[in-house]
């Protein structure tokens, strides 16, 4: 390996030696506050790292992992969402009974494996990069709290994403059966499919729609978020998510299976289902958390839109709606579990999952209902809102397509969630419930960092050209 | 500039409105009346310094999203200047009608009436097909919010069904937009949301793509099939809500019709204009017959809504100079008189805390200063000869019998309907015996005559001499109609 082969892996080189620092630093101190400026100051240290890795990317470092402008805007993403969840966890970890420090440990280490993902070029660092990320969440998932006990959603996403882990792995073993090479780009699908390769590919595709719990492998959803602590959940739905989305985007780009009109109708499928169901079973729902699970899964619908569009329309089209929803939908949701985290306070009194809790809001704390209206409205897609940009992009690109079918679903699963996401707006603008609680507490860095994202959401909604630019520069070259 | 000061006058006037609750109660309300007052006043003056020779007053032309071909273009012509003059005039009302009536966060319910107005003003005066949807959609969310906090008891329900109708109906438009765009673009144009471009462009539209436009602008408007959401929000807004949607609101609706719809599609409006104005007539006679059985004075007004804007529809699809020029003469009309209908509405509500008309009877005698002024636009709104609301349906009818002759006979019985309903209104509140418990009922004060005065002389004025508000009109609807090929 050369000097600009370690310059191109800055970012996982910052993120692994900050696991290890921060493993020993524990070890020797234990402090919440040492342990949070840690990761704290070891995030900044990766964003900046980006830096470094720029100027040499795009880099093939070794055959397992690319450096290129795709994959450092996805670590871009994942570091600055997990930047604003580790500031607002650390009130909300505070006066715990257990200690807080491996909390920041299995965040890095979580981070660690998604830009691994975001990098993945080959079926070996996909899987890698997977079970770092995915193992790290199995304790995070569970992270010891007093008193109420969120085992069951732990021990729901330990069996079934380890399954869907070993499905993958398994499809990849008969994927190399066929073809005999792991290697994206060398995978091109021939005409004649055999067997083997598209049973492995039929693996590979359920186990990825399972980490990205399109219906129907989204059982798991709505019991993991409502179980897992609050920013754990954000994290979740947003890097968890959005690596393994890197990871299929890459892989449908490289090898080109969307030439193959199965793969099409079978994402096509997925993601008239995702969007139906998802946003049809949010209706009904009373806790804030399993709304904004389906609501996840409905928005992971969604992204299937300009995937399935790549085989029909200039890829650069649809590679850049993907990026831009998906940088939307990292700020909306983390603003969104941001809002739950600080309503929440702190771990031990439990997390403000009811929609109660959210009664009276607007006349409570104003300023945190508005980010939360704000944060709602982008999801919901309303211009002036950057969750409209992306949905623009998504119309766009399912226009160029002119997938009917997916544009019906695309309007008709919006129209539905519209309903949810007023009707908790519409709870916060009610009066207040006899004896609300949840005085107004004064603004922590969390909070500032949460008022920022509501900003970033306003403010790429307004002018969104930044954001696109960005975004076009970055795969410049890459998917053509 | 100015077309963009405008719309920036209102939205730095919601956030000082909010902002001056601190002062006190009364204060948002001043702040609101000010800016308002401001932004009539700049108008004024726009209209006094004429047109430019392509006929607009003023023109606003920024870059916006250059990746999509989008720019910030307003232009504010004689049909955008005559709606935002009654955007102004009537948000005004709003404000005052709302004096008394709201009790609580006087600060926050003026910002989102402002912003209201703001996102009404952007509609009529944006040329950019995607600035129009922001604008579009972005209105929506304060008046939802105006329905469900300051809503009546089903406020919830209507203020959903309200946002879904429209949002759904408006995601529609939204693909039917980008398609066109897209369209226009394979068929060697320029990648441009700019409406002007549009309009020259290849002439290569499939049909299909007004649907998406004609759904967004017949449920604003709205016309028969999906008229439903209506009479529930205009009945559970508050009074101020109330003015803004019937008033302002659903003529988005119409002005989306006459601004798009035929002249970007003239050959697809020419295929489905006998059904589309058999709906305006269908729309005439069955809201106004839906209003004779209301029990609900709100409601009977809402219901007459649909009645009056069937009307609209009628002239907008009869596409001649007549039937258009009627249509806008009834849409300003419309707004006044049921602003002042809904302003009836509230402020009877507030003294006797019921909307029942059943609850009602013999309330002259104890305001008869409220009772001259209901008797006045209920008769404006039933069509009396010498009110605005005659003009506008008479030239309307006048110019549809052109084109359509049953059709047009159809909807002249929908005046017969009207008669009926306002009259009965009229004789079921404030004629008949007196209610048993006849409490002492406090009268319009002077605010209120006020209000109520300059409504009655603007639709006076209105029905002796519309000429001035036809020349303003004029231009633009035969400009429209020359770039349609005068079809359809």
């Amino acid at each position: 390996m050369s000097g600009a082969d370690f310059q191109a892996l800055a970012v996982h080189l910052t993120l692994g030696v900050a696991v290890v620092v921060l493993m020993l630093t524990v070890s020797f101190r234990r402090s919440h506050g040492v342990a949070a400026g840690v990761t704290l100051v070891a995030l900044v240290a990766a964003l900046a790292a980006i830096g470094v890795a720029a100027p040499v990317a795009p880099r093939t470092v070794t055959p397992l992992l690319v450096v290129d402008g795709f994959g450092l805007y996805f670590a871009a993403l994942f570091l600055l969402a997990t930047l604003v969840l580790v500031l607002l966890s650390y009130r909300y970890l505070q006066d715990g009974q257990d200690d807080p420090e491996e909390y920041y440990l299995l965040v890095l280490a979580a981070t660690l494996g998604a830009t691994t993902l975001a990098g993945a070029s080959h079926f070996a660092s996909l899987l890698l990069g997977l079970e770092i990320m995915s193992i790290a969440l199995y304790v995070l998932v569970a992270y010891p709290r007093a008193g109420h006990s969120p085992l069951e959603g732990a021990l729901k996403y330990l069996v079934l994403s380890a399954a869907a882990s070993t499905t993958i792995l398994f499809g990849m073993a008969l994927i190399y059966a066929a073809t005999g090479t792991l290697d994206f780009s060398s995978l091109r699908v021939p005409a004649d499919a055999q067997p083997f390769l598209v049973a492995g590919l039929a693996m590979v595709l359920s186990g990825v729609a399972f980490k990205l719990s399109l219906v129907p492998f989204h059982m798991w959803t709505p019991d993991v978020y409502q179980g897992a602590p609050a920013p754990v959940a954000g994290y979740l739905g947003t890097v968890a998510k959005g690596a393994v989305f890197a990871v299929l985007l890459r892989y449908l780009v490289d090898t080109g299976a969307l030439a193959d009109p199965t793969v099409l109708r079978v994402l096509t499928l997925l993601a008239v289902l995702s969007m139906l169901v998802g946003n049809l079973l949010a209706l009904r729902q009373q806790h804030l958390k399993r709304v904004l699970a389906y609501s996840a899964i409905a928005h992971f619908g969604y992204l299937l839109i300009p995937l399935i569009a790549l085989g029909r329309v200039d890829p650069t089209l649809a590679v850049e709606a993907s990026l831009v929803y998906l940088g939307a939908y990292f700020a909306m949701t983390v603003g969104a579990f941001g809002v739950v985290t600080v309503l929440s306070g702190r771990q031990i009194d439990g997390d403000a999952d009811a929609l109660d809790a959210y009664q009276g809001l607007f006349w409570r704390r104003p300023a945190l209902a508005v980010v939360f209206t704000v944060v709602l409205l982008s999801l919901a897609g309303i211009p002036l809102t950057v969750g409209f940009i992306g949905k623009f992009y998504l119309f766009a690109a399912g226009v160029s397509a002119a997938n009917w079918l997916l544009l019906a679903a695309l309007v008709a699963g919006s129209g539905i969630g519209l309903y949810y996401y007023l009707r908790i707006v519409f709870t916060m603008t009610r009066s207040e419930a006899e004896g609300a609680t949840g005085a107004a507490t004064p603004w922590l860095p969390g909070q500032w960092a949460l008022g920022a994202v509501g900003l970033v959401v306003l403010l790429f909604g307004v002018y969104p050209t930044p954001l696109i630019d960005t975004v076009r520069q970055l795969i410049g070259g890459w998917s053509g | 500039m100015t077309a963009l000061g405008l719309i920036v006058l209102l939205l730095a006037g919601s956030l000082l409105a909010w902002a001056a609750a601190r002062l006190g109660p009364a204060w948002p309300q001043r702040v609101s009346l000010g800016v308002l007052a401001l932004a009539t006043l700049w108008l004024f003056a726009l209209w006094q310094t004429g047109p430019d020779a392509d006929g607009a007053y003023a023109v606003f032309e920024r870059p916006w999203i250059a990746r999509f071909g989008i720019s910030v273009i307003l232009v504010i012509d004689g049909l955008s200047l005559l709606l935002v003059a009654l955007t102004l005039a009537l948000g005004a009302v709003a404000v005052v009608s709302s004096w008394t009536e709201v009790s609580e966060r006087h600060g926050f319910f003026q910002f989102n009436l402002m912003l209201t107005l703001a996102g009404v003003v952007g509609v009529f005066t944006a040329l950019d097909l995607f600035l129009f949807f922001v604008f579009w959609e972005v209105m929506l969310v304060p008046m939802y919010l105006l329905i469900a906090i300051w809503g009546h008891e089903r406020r919830a329900y209507a203020a959903m069904k309200f946002f879904l109708f429209t949002q759904i109906s408006g995601l529609l438009l939204l693909v039917a937009i980008i398609a066109l765009v897209l369209l226009h673009q394979r068929a060697g144009g320029e990648l441009s949301f700019d409406y002007r471009l549009l309009l020259d462009g290849p002439a290569v539209l499939p049909a299909w793509l007004m649907i998406g436009f004609l759904a967004a602008f017949l449920t604003k408007l709205p016309s028969v099939p999906v008229h439903s959401w209506l009479p529930d929000a205009h009945t559970q807004a508050p009074t101020a809500g109330s003015v803004i949607l019937a008033g302002i609101m659903l003529k988005t609706g119409a002005y989306g019709l006459i601004r798009f719809v035929v002249p970007l599609f003239p050959d697809a409006a020419e295929a489905v204009r006998q059904p589309v104005m058999l709906l305006g007539a269908v729309s005439v006679v069955y809201g106004g017959y839906l209003a004779f059985a209301q029990e609900d004075f709100k409601r009977l007004v809402a219901y007459s809504s649909i009645s009056h804007m069937g009307f609209v529809l009628l002239g907008v699809f009869a596409w001649n100079q007549l039937a258009v020029q009627g249509a806008v003469v009834q849409m300003v009309a419309h707004g006044f008189s049921t602003a002042a209908l809904f302003m009836m509405a509230g402020a009877l509500q507030e003294r006797l805390h019921t909307r029942e008309l059943s609850r009602m009877g013999g309330l002259w005698q104890r305001a008869p200063r409220m009772g001259a002024v209901a008797l006045f636009f209920v008769v404006a709104s039933l069509g009396m000869p010498g009110l605005g609301n005659f003009v506008g349906e008479f030239m309307v009818l006048l110019g549809a019998f052109q084109v359509d002759v049953g059709l047009t006979v159809l909807a002249a019985l929908g005046l017969v309907v009207a008669a009926a309903y306002a009259l009965l209104l009229m004789q079921r509140s404030f004629q008949g015996a007196d209610t048993a418990d006849a409490q002492p009922l406090a009268d319009f004060g002077p605010r209120e005559l006020t209000v109520m005065g300059l409504l009655m002389v603007a639709l006076v004025g209105l029905g002796v001499y519309p000429q001035p508000l036809l020349d303003l009109s004029g231009p633009v609807v035969s400009g429209l109609r020359a770039v349609s090929g005068a079809g359809p």
